[in-house]
């Protein structure tokens, strides 16, 4: 008992230290307020778009020190969604994203330097189809406040431009540009 | 000629035999050659839309066949004893319960997303079962088991019918090719 009274109180003051350093804030992906796109062109004549259904987060933010700013972000490859079943199961195939030898990706923050009011230039690790590189992109934030449930929410959007080649996807379509859109809200813990 | 006989096929059977043996022989190398296209070859898109047009007749081929198969008596084996006769009754069962779930996972492999399958522009089959994200996987890697499958059991059932044609020098093969 006396040991996990201790136990409490230690993880207690664990938990007041993250929250002292920046708000957490998880990832509203249980009320769809946030998506992962991606956007690639179609011969070069048009934009294919499409996202990952599946996915989570959290993030630390604070308005007033935007550089202690840190993001990480899990997906499950096999949810990716084109709108075409048929088009879904090849690029969840070997052809592209492997999703049964590399179920998830992931992105998590190396660092956060602001760039003017609610912008900066977020660098991280991203994992994905096995291949980890360090990646740097704009990112933007859309609003943060209040939400008519009692709630506090914060929002923001980003995106870079990745080559599948760069990740070991080396088919006919590794020298093509992949846009990657993230737009996340974000509810304070 | 046209009906069977206790002991002979009849046109129809052997004609429905036949036609489903080159569907099925050439579904199965369609299949193969096809997944190993890339996106700018050809006949990537070309290649699936025919083999699923091809996939529904090849299903309708087969309902009209199981029809027949009822409507009409099914000729005895010739084999001498019981037991071969019986291991040849049911690989026959077989390989029309795995061509059966073989039309149906490739038909929710490309009906998972609600679209349709266009046969060669003359109608659609329609989606029923549209679980998205899941159905195609599940589907497609039964749909690949029972191909192989499918694959195995006509390898065993033709060397059966030569071993019929060349060590017992009975009628198994020849009957199934003139009525």
């Amino acid at each position: 008992m006396k040991k996990l009274l201790i136990a409490l109180s230690v993880s207690a003051a664990a938990m007041t230290a993250t929250v002292a350093n920046a708000a957490e804030y998880i990832v509203d992906t249980k009320g769809a307020h946030a998506s992962i796109q991606f956007k690639v062109k179609h011969l070069g004549y048009s934009w294919l778009t499409g996202r990952f259904n599946t996915f989570e987060g959290n993030f630390d933010w604070d308005k007033t020190k935007p550089a202690n700013t840190e993001i990480e972000i899990k997906i499950d490859t096999a949810s990716i969604d084109s709108n075409h079943a048929e088009r879904d199961k090849h690029l969840r195939s070997k052809d592209f994203l492997s999703t049964d030898q590399y179920p998830t990706a992931s992105f998590k923050s190396t660092g956060y330097k602001p760039t003017g009011a609610g912008t900066g230039e977020l660098s991280g690790d991203f994992n994905f189809h096995g291949v980890t590189k360090s990646i740097t992109f704009p990112v933007s934030q859309v609003g943060e406040g209040d939400d008519p449930w009692g709630g506090y929410r914060a929002g923001f959007s980003g995106s870079t431009t990745i080559m599948l080649k760069d990740y070991k996807m080396d088919g006919p379509l590794g020298n093509l540009p992949v846009d990657l859109e993230l737009y996340i809200e974000g509810i304070r813990q | 000629m046209i009906l069977n006989t206790p002991n002979r096929y009849g046109l129809v059977a052997i004609a429905l035999h036949w036609l489903m043996a080159l569907g099925v022989i050439g579904m199965f190398g369609l299949g193969l050659y096809m997944v190993e296209l890339t996106y700018y070859d050809n006949w990537y898109h070309g290649s699936l839309e025919f083999h699923k047009a091809v996939g529904v007749l090849l299903a309708l081929v087969f309902l009209a066949r199981l029809i027949w198969r009822q409507l009409n008596t099914v000729p005895t084996g010739l084999a001498d004893k019981a037991i071969a006769n019986k291991a040849a009754h049911w690989m026959h069962l077989g390989l029309y319960l795995v061509m059966a779930a073989l039309f149906v996972s490739g038909y929710l492999i490309s009906t998972a997303d609600g679209r349709a399958v266009d046969v060669f522009g003359l109608f659609s089959v329609p989606a029923t079962l549209t679980d998205r994200g899941s159905q195609e996987e599940i589907a497609g890697q039964i749909h690949e088991l029972l191909a192989w499958s499918l694959a195995g059991m006509v390898a065993l059932h033709a060397l059966a019918a030569l071993k019929h044609h060349v060590i017992n020098k009975d009628n198994t093969l020849k009957r199934m090719l003139r009525p």
